[in-house]
């Protein structure tokens, strides 16, 4: 029986890519919101226009500021507000390389169906990132 | 997170936020009322989250479960938002849990990696769904889901080490199967079973988690310990790895549809991860029973709060 602990290359692994992703993406998301706050970056949506906005859909939240679906935001990128969301959108990545470094132990293990799973995971994390798939009220 | 990230990530909330409203208030001729009005929020919110991190940990329940139907229910924010948060929410916590299980072997790839691809992928139905519905209706669904959790949780038992007599073909072949170490170095080995069953419930648990925007811990973890026999100890820790992947999903979901507003997000994440420091600190001084009892209650009153709130009996 194989093991799951400390032993295992593959959760190490893992475990590592993961330990680095996280620590850069909470570092970019607490400079970011600092950033933010402080004024230092000016927001693209004005803090004090906030209380009359955060109660409404999302989808008119976006059309009364002016903000993209999808991938608008990056455009918006020098707003203190929008540059929040590269941490946000960091937290919301960093299992992707993480799975595409142990697809290849796996592989290399002759554990060909966890491969593929990586790869599928990675292609599903991908298609929710891309934007195609879009809704509202 | 070390000390210096606490000392950093709290002089982001307190020091971002206050000087420049002091400066607003100290301003001759400013419109103190309104300036001090958008900051309230995000420090109540930081404080909330503060506190629900605490007591999340000695209860023994994810913070995406309880920030949701609180903040929603207490807080003027939209419930797309408050779910898109607490998505978030859910997602650094189980990230940063992630490594420490991973390498206990507590956390076990192989079980959850087909687990996880399953309910990411339906995560990804539930976001959808649950953005394209009327708030209300979302709503009152998650008022009854809260509910639902609640007996969930209240009723539901746990078993240290399953017996799993034999491991269905399935798990067989997905490799569901290995050894930790537990108490003392003994090193335990398990196997699952029922895997097409766990696989379906995870299939139903992604939908729910895209759609409430809760981390899913308090399904996860009964799935895969009750349903797949896999040990409590592995069960939690597998129980955190999926939640990084599912919510991941659902997460890029929400951010692409405007539902991630930084001003609700970074305060919740921040707050929340803290208070969880606190909180595993506190371990071994609160009554876990009685913080249970508690975190019940309070959810209790939340799901009432969101189903009447949904209804329109409650605004």
């Amino acid at each position: 029986m194989s093991r799951t602990g400390p032993a295992d290359p593959v959760q190490a692994r893992y475990a590592s890519w993961l330990e680095w992703g996280t620590r850069a993406g909470f570092a970019l998301l607490v400079a970011g919101f600092a950033a933010y706050t402080t004024g230092l970056v000016p927001a693209h949506v004005p803090v004090d226009r906030l209380p009359s906005l955060w109660g409404l859909p999302a989808t008119e939240f976006l059309a009364q500021t002016g903000i993209g679906a999808g991938w608008g935001w990056i455009g918006l990128i020098r707003g203190g507000d929008m540059m929040n969301l590269v941490g946000i959108a960091w937290l919301a990545s960093c299992s992707l390389p993480c799975l595409a470094a142990v697809a290849p132990l796996f592989h290399a293990r002759g554990d060909r169906v966890h491969a593929w799973i990586c790869a599928i995971e990675i292609a599903v994390i991908l298609l929710a990132a891309s934007g195609l798939l879009a809704t509202g009220h | 997170m070390s000390r210096l990230h606490f000392a950093i990530a709290l002089g982001a909330l307190v020091g971002g936020m206050l000087p420049q409203e002091a400066l607003a208030v100290a301003a001759p001729g400013m419109p103190v009322a309104g300036a001090m009005s958008w900051w309230v929020w995000p420090v109540a919110l930081f404080v909330v989250c503060f506190a629900l991190g605490i007591v999340a940990v000695p209860a023994g329940v994810g913070g995406g479960v309880l920030f949701v139907p609180i903040v929603s229910g207490f807080f003027p924010f939209h419930l797309d938002f408050v779910r898109g948060a607490g998505l978030l929410v859910a997602l650094a916590s189980a990230l940063a849990a992630g490594p420490p299980l991973l390498r206990g072997g507590l956390a076990s790839l192989r079980l959850a990696l087909p687990l996880a691809l399953l309910a990411s992928a339906s995560s990804i139905v539930g976001a959808l769904a649950g953005l394209a519905l009327p708030a209300s209706t979302v709503q009152v669904a998650l008022g009854l889901a809260i509910l639902g959790i609640v007996v969930i949780m209240a009723a539901a038992k746990r078993s240290e080490y399953p017996e799993v007599k034999a491991a269905d073909r399935l798990s067989i072949a997905l490799r569901m199967h290995g050894v930790f170490e537990d108490r003392g170095g003994r090193q335990v080995t398990w196997q699952a079973h029922r895997s097409p069953a766990g696989l379906v419930i995870f299939l139903g648990i992604g939908v729910l988690a895209g759609m409430f925007g809760l981390g899913a811990g308090w399904a996860n973890l009964p799935a895969l310990n009750l349903v797949m026999g896999v040990p409590l100890k592995v069960s939690a820790g597998s129980s955190s790895f999926i939640l990084s992947l599912v919510d991941s999903s659902a997460a890029w979901v929400y951010i692409n549809q405007g539902a991630v507003l930084p001003m609700v997000a970074v305060p919740s994440v921040i707050g929340m991860m803290l208070g969880a420091r606190i909180g595993a600190r506190l371990l071994g001084v609160l009554s876990a029973t009685v913080v249970r009892r508690l975190v019940l209650a309070l959810l209790v009153l939340a799901g009432l709060r969101a189903l009447l709130k949904g209804l329109g009996a409650w605004n």
